[in-house]
């Protein structure tokens, strides 16, 4: 029943996979991403008509909801503008107490906001594309993250559009540390296929005091994460390999399953 | 017939991979997203040639992979895999049969992600993978097996829509005509 010709597509197939899936490096990223290019109409299709519907909706609002908006916009600007004067007077005298004792200045975060363009179509990754890419700067390893916490980080740029690696994803770890008395400090790493607001803190000392809502935050070791970002909160810990060590589950900060907005950290 | 068919198939491959990757609605509500790839390769292996099913299973994988985070090609085999093993004894399928079709792609749906994810160990990459990954692989067969039907009505109603109009039969037969003579 097996023909001549199946034979020879099967060995076609076969070939052409081993080839691709031996592609390392740039060559691999760039054909990927060039495929990913047929997929641009169809992004911006979708863009436009979020927009248009945006609009649509913008247009049905009574000027009584827009002048309640506008009253409530005013309002937060007006708190907000007061927080950043006091965030700039403690600033301040940070660096003046830093410059008394010698200790190397803190430069402030430079940020550019992104939109996420699609996410990961497979179950065994977690991963999402930004409409940032080499014409902006980006670069691989940028962390990336939301005003409520920490995302993850850039794993491959092209031209116009970067691949971000969330938290949670196997390849994703970051070197983080609880805002407790001891300062404990462990590895983020992947939780569960079905958890994704979850992940898992690792490598803890099996004499950790962690308590549930005590602060996760990234620890600056490993170069990629600056310091002090909010990872997320305890929620539970456990005892692994055989109690020499402890685990926690951390709720994520950051809400992954509705991104539509991040910011990318520059260095 | 055949090319338009093919094409049609390519253009629902590609606007489905789109759709896999842009809208997660679905996949957010059941902790998983359905791939409808496989219920496509189910409908294309039993109507079309093998060059449909090649084609389907080298662009539909390469775009799917391209807008994931898995290696490129890693997808191709799998569904090219079970385009062939379908093509090739479906003169023996009832193809027109409902359940024929719902158990077909219940199969191949649950069958292409387990390839996917053996190669992908295989290769030395490490997939998020746990007990969940089985309530995942549930979900994706469920979701493509009832994706196939759907997929034979899809292009039963794009083909009769776009494609050449059938010939009626006519019911007229000479060798049977009466001839009236005196």
């Amino acid at each position: 029943m097996i023909k001549r010709q199946h034979y020879i597509a099967l060995s076609l197939v076969v070939v052409g996979t081993l080839v691709l899936l031996n592609l390392r490096g740039q060559a691999a990223i760039r054909l990927k991403l060039g495929i990913g290019g047929l997929f641009f109409p169809l992004f911006g299709l979708a863009g436009s008509a979020q927009q248009l519907a945006g609009k649509v909706t913008d247009a049905f609002s009574t000027r009584a909801e827009l002048l309640k908006q506008i009253e409530a916009l005013r309002r937060e600007n007006e708190q907000l503008r007061l927080e950043a004067m006091q965030t700039q007077e403690f600033r301040r005298e940070n660096d003046r107490l830093r410059k008394l004792y010698g200790w190397q200045q803190q430069k402030p975060w430079k940020l550019k906001l992104a939109h996420v363009i699609l996410q990961e179509p497979s179950n065994w990754w977690r991963t999402v594309q930004i409409d940032l890419g080499q014409r902006d700067q980006v670069q691989v390893n940028m962390p990336v993250m939301t005003p409520d916490g920490l995302v993850g980080r850039v794993s491959a740029v092209s031209l116009t559009r970067s691949t971000v690696l969330l938290l949670g994803d196997p390849n994703c770890r970051v070197a983080a540390r609880v805002e407790n008395e001891s300062r404990d400090s462990g590895i983020i790493g992947s939780s569960g296929p079905l958890e994704n607001d979850f992940v898992e803190m690792a490598f803890l000392s099996r004499n950790a005091n962690l308590k549930p809502g005590q602060t996760v935050r990234t620890s600056g070791e490993g170069g990629i994460f600056p310091k002090d970002i909010v990872i997320g909160k305890v929620v539970d810990t456990r005892p692994v390999e055989s109690g020499l060590a402890a685990a926690a589950r951390v709720k994520l900060a950051a809400n992954l399953n509705a991104l539509e907005e991040v910011l990318v950290l520059f260095p | 017939m055949s090319w338009l068919n093919t094409l049609f198939i390519l253009v629902i491959a590609f606007l489905v991979v789109f759709w896999e990757a842009a809208f997660h609605g679905l996949s957010h509500l059941l902790r998983a997203q359905i791939d409808f790839l496989p219920a496509l390769m189910v409908y294309a292996s039993l109507t079309g040639g093998l060059a449909t099913v090649c084609l389907l299973a080298v662009l539909g994988g390469l775009g799917f992979d391209s807008l994931s985070a898995n290696p490129l090609g890693v997808t191709v085999l799998p569904l090219f895999v079970i385009g062939l093993g379908l093509h090739l004894y479906r003169d023996l399928i009832l193809r027109d049969q409902f359940f024929a079709q719902l158990s077909l792609g219940l199969t191949a749906s649950a069958l292409a992600p387990i390839f996917t994810l053996i190669l992908l160990l295989t290769t030395g990459h490490r997939p998020l993978l746990g007990w969940g990954t089985l309530w995942q692989l549930l979900v994706m067969s469920i979701g493509g097996g009832i994706a196939t039907p759907v997929c034979f009505e899809l292009f039963k109603f794009i083909n009769r829509t776009f494609g050449p109009p059938q010939v009626s039969e006519s019911s007229f037969r000479p060798d049977r005509e009466i001839r009236r003579g005196r």
